[in-house]
């Protein structure tokens, strides 16, 4: 087995016990990404030089006899290209920002290099964080490895799509609305969104602050568990990160979910989820009560709600945040101006994408006088009503269990006409970000058009350890699947 | 609701963009749509609940107002479209 379709723990393991070094490595997956990345676009920018340079570092650093506590030490990693990585591009795949190169690291990106990670690029996405297909790049559509006339979904695409294509080993992306957990689910690899606060936000680009949070997304859970591990912790420079009580998340790598409480919210299966989605995700749960789980179908209200609250309420914090683009400190600068009003209204209009502008303009709607009470606070409240709604179910669950997404990948260009119809796509996915909850997408299966399917588990604020160990549960019963592209069959 | 011209002019002034006509055309229709969709919101009593902006209770966060931060006027300013004697240009504005 080639070194580069080993797990990040696998290949931690290697590099400590001096069987393969920290460059080769990084050669070794330098190399299946030139081989690979002109087909699936997963890169905004690769780090050779960087990555290589650093190899040495941490490389020195091992046979040292330090890191000896970082299971992921020498193993590369790519970052979503919202993340801020010093010195090099930064771009959230925006012509706006496609040459900033910002002055300071992330937090999650200080944390990652104290554990000895080599970062070898940065990763395609969503312009913003906004679109669940990686369609609105600046930089072109990345694509899916198990189809390439398919969609990797979004907004994290660039990342799982190069996970599943094994152009890198692990990576982190950030979750919004869906965005770890529903590429995860196209692509047919396996993404934590953490607690709202679990991971520092300071140097992610916001897109909806009250919303987004950072997580990994890695070819199985045990690697997602020692990634959070790795990034989360309370920072003072986010002050909406929270201190929690055990980091040890590794620990809940148990395969055992005997009298675990299991609810499936009868509003996850309804209308317009994909019959062969359901028997999947279904079956999961069979597997689940097989192992001594107690599942059981219940009524949770609210499911059809969240989608218009998760827009009104994303967008309004939108289009405040994406106010600082203007043309004067960072990034893109229109040529041709007369005034600064001119510099700010042309810069904006060139240098975002269509779906940027319609959100930063749902923003401004909602956030005006006049239907600020009627849309803005509306959506506040029906927040609160999501919220209870978890409350209440998680006063009888541990866990509660549904598909990821409607359907699997999507082919492209289908929803990229229609966002209201981009936007049901997120049903299942959006309330977790309303809640402030964790959430995780694993592939539970493969449909009749050969794409992965994926089953996401919810678990309670801060209760990261019983949904991990849930998961890893449940992958104990099935192998991992690779796309056939890397397996050498097409 | 039906978003008009004047509506899609007001947003646009609003989120500070020079849209093309054809952007405008094309805002008009979205819109309307999304905000038609995100209506159905109104089917819901939402009376006497309290509005929810953050769903952990956050309070302000405080600290000793320390300089941590070396000078780094050089890193910031490469990023500027355009500097002049250490800081951003920008059009004149005050004549």
């Amino acid at each position: 087995m080639e070194i580069t379709a080993l797990t990040a723990l696998e290949l931690g393991k290697r590099i400590k016990a001096g069987e393969v070094t920290v460059e080769e490595a990084v050669k070794a997956q330098l190399e299946k990404i030139k081989e690979r990345d002109s087909v699936y676009n997963c890169y905004v920018t690769v780090m050779e030089e960087e990555a290589l340079k650093r190899a040495a570092e941490v490389q020195k650093q091992i046979d040292a006899g330090e890191l000896k506590d970082s299971p992921l030490a020498g193993v590369p990693v790519a970052i979503k290209d919202n993340i801020c990585t010093k010195g090099v591009l930064t771009t959230c795949s925006s012509k706006i920002l496609n040459n900033f190169k910002p002055p300071y690291d992330a937090t999650v990106i200080e944390k990652l290099e104290a554990a000895g990670a080599v970062i070898i690029g940065k990763l395609n996405m969503d312009e913003f964080a906004m679109g669940s297909t990686t369609e609105t790049s600046y930089f072109g559509p990345t694509k899916n490895p198990w189809n390439i006339e398919r969609v990797p979904g979004g907004s994290s695409g660039g990342a799982a799509a190069a996970v599943a294509a094994e152009e890198v080993w692990y990576a982190l992306g950030s979750d919004t609305g869906g965005s770890i957990r529903q590429p995860s689910s196209f692509c047919g690899v396996t993404g934590l969104k953490p607690t709202y606060g679990s991971v520092s936000r300071y140097g992610l680009i916001a897109y909806a602050s009250s919303l987004d949070q950072i997580g990994p997304i890695a070819r199985n859970v045990s690697d997602c568990a020692a990634v959070f591990e790795a990034i989360a912790g309370y920072d003072v420079k986010d002050s909406t990160s929270v201190k929690m009580d055990d980091y040890h998340f590794t620990e809940a790598l148990v395969d055992d979910v005997k009298g675990l409480r299991i609810g499936i919210p009868k509003g996850y299966l309804g209308e317009g989820l994909d019959p062969e989605v359901k028997e999947a995700v279904l079956a999961a749960a069979k597997t689940l009560e097989a192992k001594g789980a107690i599942v059981e179908m219940f009524d949770m209200d609210m499911v059809d709600y969240a989608i218009p609250a998760y827009y009104v309420i994303a967008s309004a914090e939108a289009s405040s945040n994406l106010s600082r683009f203007d043309g004067v400190k960072y990034g893109y600068r229109t040529p041709d101006f007369e005034d600064l009003q001119d510099v700010y209204k042309k810069t904006r209009d060139e240098g975002f994408g269509m779906e940027v502008k319609r959100r930063m303009m749902i923003g401004a709607f909602v956030l005006s006088s006049g239907y600020y009470d009627a849309y803005y606070i509306k959506a506040l409240q029906v927040k609160a009503l999501i919220k209870k709604g978890f409350d209440d179910a998680f006063a009888k669950y541990d866990i509660i269990l549904g598909p990821t997404a409607p359907t699997t990948a999507l082919k492209m260009g289908e929803n990229l006409s229609d966002p209201l119809k981009m936007y049901l796509g997120d049903i299942y996915t959006v309330s977790v970000n309303l809640a402030g909850l964790p959430g995780i997408s694993l592939p539970c299966g493969i449909d009749s058009s050969g794409l992965p399917i994926g089953v996401q588990m919810i678990g309670q604020a801060f209760s990261e350890k019983t949904l991990i160990r849930a998961a890893y549960s449940l992958e104990q019963t099935r192998s991992y699947e690779r796309p056939a592209c890397v397996k050498g069959e097409n | 609701m039906a978003i008009t011209d004047e509506t899609i002019e007001y947003v646009a002034a609003l989120a500070k963009l020079d849209l093309t006509d054809e952007e405008k055309e094309r805002a008009k229709k979205d819109l309307g749509n999304i905000i038609g969709y995100v209506d159905t919101m109104n089917q819901l009593d939402t009376t006497g609940i309290e509005p929810m902006s953050h769903v952990f209770a956050y309070h302000n966060v405080f600290r000793e107002d320390l300089v941590t931060n070396g000078p780094d006027r050089d890193n910031i300013l490469a990023n500027a479209p355009e500097e002049k004697d250490g800081g951003f240009k920008v059009p004149r504005t005050v004549e």
